[in-house]
């Protein structure tokens, strides 16, 4: 059951749905009845991308396509990936990511639709031994867009693999990533941000897999969502047999700032080893009403001082972004977003 | 300046205030005192608009104007400050960013400009040394962290910096050593002008060794039920507080 199966063979009844547990809270087969024909090839402007300032090295695909971003050992880079989206037709996407022995690449990737596609992106990225991949992914979709995104992540000793997903959803947006952890004190940030209002709907959804002794994995999603917005995370570590030494984290924690808005959250470890550190923390509410009068009898009116806050809230995941002019776009972002 | 007239407020249906009346003029400070459970408190938010209390009768006015139709962030623009008892802990806003915040939104309520970066910061660096604040602190979050007694010099630091009409001091001596009693009260004397008046809010006399008031009044079952001069605190603090309960009751 994937959407890429769905629309290459042009059948809806290869839709996840319901009736799968991933995709429970993301129901694509309930939602398309028919898929849309295949998208156009788009001759136009697709316009500036979100992270132009950081890198003159830019992959654009428009509608689908493949690319492959290959990088040999040691080599240093920061590549701009954008996935685009124009019309209202179905395409799919296929992304290789390569980085060689103590390579590095900073990978701005973004998400950019306009009109109603149905769209499916399919990474597989590699990092070989002391590789370093910090990847940036931001979206800006239609609020008519169905759109998955899933990466399978490879790592190999001494590795070090980061990533922010910051989404703002779509009528039904996944980011989902699966991570083959093979411990040998490879590290490995798993963040995310999601930011929703009006109808829009953003699930993130993460898979490590921790094969072997000594590694480690650090995640923390933040999410605000408002008037009829349901946010979706679904964290998932495993710790395989053996797999020692292993050191988990994982925290979510959302916002709700409207009674109509959802939330739907589902950490899990799942441990068969003996000898490790794992702890998950998840929370759902409101802003702290106390903070609030406090500051508003400092003088900032209800929503300067609720965006303050939220602000705030997400800035710790932000600032755990290492590059700092992709950090500088995030926070720019999320700013603008909470202050509409 | 201050003007409190038979003020009735309940906190879920029950009456705290009972008809509280009070008068501050401008240039002066006047303390409240009383038992634990008075309505000390509650006085103060009530007079700042925080959310669950209702005004159920009386008035209270700063210069003739209604405060209690204003809202919190409409009071503190025209001069109400509350130095908190439990200062809160604002995770992720820098101080320096949270109190500039807060001064440019008075700002722009009152239709000034906004406070440059370079002049906030030499305001900032300038009140921070008066209250012997390490400066670096200011790019903390603000209060996380922070001890008892760091919380309430921020607490000063910020009246400092947004330089209010009408101070509400609740309960600014709990958590302070002697040394840091005397930094905090030098900050707030140093506040007093003919312009601007203060009520303080206190359990003990000791602070009121420190910032003289005025006037001294006991509060006791949500009304006030003496006043006097300053020897009115001594006194209280040499015979406490049971005959104003039982006067109250």
């Amino acid at each position: 059951m994937s959407l890429a199966a769905a629309i290459r063979d042009r059948d809806v009844a290869e839709l996840p749905g319901k009736r799968d547990e991933d995709w429970r809270w993301t129901d694509l087969r309930g939602l398309i009845r028919t898929l849309p024909e295949p998208s156009q090839p788009f001759e136009g402007d697709v316009g500036e991308g979100p992270f132009d300032a950081l890198t003159a090295d830019s992959r654009v695909l428009v509608n689908g396509g493949d690319v492959t971003i290959a990088m040999g050992a040691n080599e240093d880079a920061a590549v701009a990936l954008r996935l685009v989206s124009r019309g209202a037709g179905a395409h799919a996407a296929r992304v290789t990511v390569v980085v060689g022995e103590a390579a590095r690449l900073r990978l701005f990737e973004s998400y950019e639709s306009e009109g109603a596609s149905v769209s499916q992106a399919s990474l597989t990225i590699s990092l070989a031994a002391g590789a370093t991949l910090e990847r940036i992914v931001l979206t800006a979709e239609d609020a008519e867009a169905v759109s998955v995104s899933q990466a399978e992540v490879q790592l190999a000793p001494k590795s070090q693999y980061s990533q922010t997903v910051i989404a703002s959803g779509a009528r039904r947006q996944r980011l989902e990533t699966r991570v083959l952890h093979p411990g040998g004190h490879a590290t490995l940030r798993l963040d995310g941000i999601y930011l929703l209002a009006d109808k829009r709907h953003s699930d993130q959804t993460t898979v490590v897999t921790h094969a072997s002794v000594d590694g480690t994995t650090v995640q923390l999603t933040k999410g605000v969502v408002r008037d009829q917005a349901r946010g979706v995370f679904q964290g998932r570590i495993v710790v395989e047999e053996g797999a020692d030494r292993t050191d988990a984290r994982m925290g979510h924690h959302a916002l709700i700032l409207s009674d109509r808005a959802e939330v739907d959250a589902k950490p899990e470890l799942e441990i068969y080893a003996d000898d490790v550190a794992c702890a998950h923390g998840n929370t759902v509410g409101a802003l702290d009403e106390d903070a609030l009068f406090y500051a508003r009898q400092r003088g900032m009116s209800e929503p300067e001082a609720r965006a303050l806050l939220t602000e705030a809230f997400i800035g710790e995941v932000v600032d755990r972004i290492e590059h700092e002019g992709a950090r500088d776009v995030v926070r720019a972002w999320a700013a603008e977003r909470l202050r509409a | 300046m201050l003007n409190v007239s038979n003020l009735h407020a309940a906190v879920d249906g029950k009456e705290i205030l009972k008809g509280l009346s009070l008068e501050v003029p401008a240039g002066q400070v006047h303390a409240i005192m009383g038992p634990n459970g008075a309505g000390k408190s509650t006085l103060s938010y009530v007079l700042t608009g925080r959310d669950g209390y209702e005004i159920t009768g009386g008035t209270a006015t700063l210069d003739g104007e209604d405060l209690l139709a204003l809202s919190p962030d409409e009071r503190a623009a025209r001069g109400v400050f509350l130095s908190f008892q439990y200062p809160l802990e604002i995770p992720g806003v820098p101080a320096l960013t949270f109190i500039r915040t807060a001064l440019n939104a008075q700002r722009r309520a009152r239709g000034e400009a906004e406070i440059s970066a370079p002049e906030f910061l030499k305001l900032a660096r300038a009140k921070s040394a008066d209250l012997k604040i390490d400066f670096d602190m200011l790019k903390r979050a603000l209060n996380v962290g922070f001890s008892g007694g760091e919380k309430k010099r921020m607490e000063i630091l910020q009246m400092a910096m947004l330089s209010p009409r009408f101070l509400i001091l609740d309960e600014t001596d709990s958590g302070l050593d002697i040394d840091a009693l005397r930094i905090v009260s030098d900050g707030v004397n140093a506040l007093r002008s003919p312009e601007r008046a203060m009520l303080v809010i206190t359990h003990y006399q000791r602070l009121l060794d420190y910032i003289k008031p005025d006037r001294v009044h006991v509060l006791s079952g949500g009304r006030i039920v003496a006043s006097g001069g300053p020897e009115l605190a001594h006194e209280l603090e040499r015979e406490g507080y049971e005959r104003y309960e039982k006067a109250a009751a």
